[in-house]
């Protein structure tokens, strides 16, 4: 284990890479569906508001 | 004004059927990817297992430049034939390929210090990506920048055309120029030129990373949609709900 981690000596360069993608592709991941989510919960909010202002 | 809605409901139908499957492939072909890159792989007899970074590396490349050709014919589409759901795919494609443009950075930086020697040089290759980087960023800037999101759509649509010039030029700078960086080698004449045993992960690993901009690119521009009828809602709100054009089409239909 501790072999594969070394990555023949080059683990300092292998792994901060892959670390990379990991943090890059799950931090885009997790702020679109966070984009989705809070225009959504902010349609709802907004629709039965609209009624309201519709009639006065 | 009803093309404008018909659309974007009828395409985020078909989202939700593609969305779940764009999300399994991604995670079977990252998966696959890894386990063929880090584990089943042999290490490369001149650079060790520095050429793992590779399967991370050239498919972030790949991306950057497939992001920015997805992003240039969307905001070209959006220009020309005034398509709102090919300005909002321009939008939502930008982020991600900036993240690749990143990515193909920081990892091609990582691949260099141990096998180049260096982190950084300013050749063609490098340079043309770094610019390219810029451009996802430009282009992003530009399109908040106004007031009325329509010029800003319509400014970055531009700048994104004009900057569509470098695409080629990263292409074909490693054969322009000297460079430190090697020749294409996976797409040429007379087939690729490394053994399948690095060309499965290096496959593997590109089509988990398209999969994934088809599932985070679907998801944007979900949110995309929905922040356009947030901002026609709160128009509305404004001008107090007079009956203007849409809202007696509402209450008619």
């Amino acid at each position: 284990m501790s072999e594969f981690l070394e990555m023949g000596g080059y683990g300092a360069y292998v792994w901060p890479a892959y670390g990379a993608v990991a943090v890059v592709m799950l931090g885009l991941w997790i702020t679109s569906r966070r984009f989705v989510k809070s225009t959504e919960a902010e349609l709802t909010k907004l629709t039965p508001k609209r009624e309201a202002t519709d009639e006065t | 004004m009803f093309h404008r809605f018909a659309n974007p409901t009828r395409f985020l139908k078909l989202a939700d059927i593609i969305q779940p499957w764009a999300a399994g492939l991604t995670l079977a072909f990252l998966g696959a990817g890894l386990y063929f890159g880090l584990i089943a792989s042999p290490s490369d007899y001149q650079q060790s297992e520095t050429v793992r970074i590779m399967y991370v590396h050239v498919p972030s490349a790949w991306m950057a430049m497939f992001c920015y050709t997805a992003l240039a014919i969307s905001a070209a589409v959006g220009l020309i034939w005034k398509h709102p759901l090919a300005d909002l795919a321009a939008r939502a494609t930008a982020p991600i390929g900036a993240g690749f443009t990143f990515l193909a950075l920081l990892t091609g930086s990582l691949w260099g210090k141990p096998m180049w020697g260096t982190w950084w040089v300013w050749d063609a290759r490098l340079t043309s990506v770094l610019v390219l980087f810029f451009m996802y960023l430009g282009y992003m800037a530009l399109q908040n920048a106004f007031d009325d999101p329509q010029r800003g759509t319509k400014a970055s649509s531009i700048l994104a055309l004009v900057g569509f010039v470098n695409v080629p030029i990263i292409k074909f700078s490693v054969d322009w120029w000297n460079t430190l960086h090697q020749p294409a080698s996976v797409v040429k004449m007379g087939g690729p030129a490394i053994h399948s045993s690095m060309l499965i992960p290096l496959i593997l690993m590109a089509l988990a990373f398209k999969a994934y901009y088809i599932w985070v690119m679907l998801m944007r521009i979900r949110g995309e949609v929905n922040a356009g009828k947030i901002r026609a809602l709160r128009l509305r709100q404004v001008h107090g709900g007079a009956p203007t054009n849409t809202n007696l089409n509402k209450e008619a239909g």
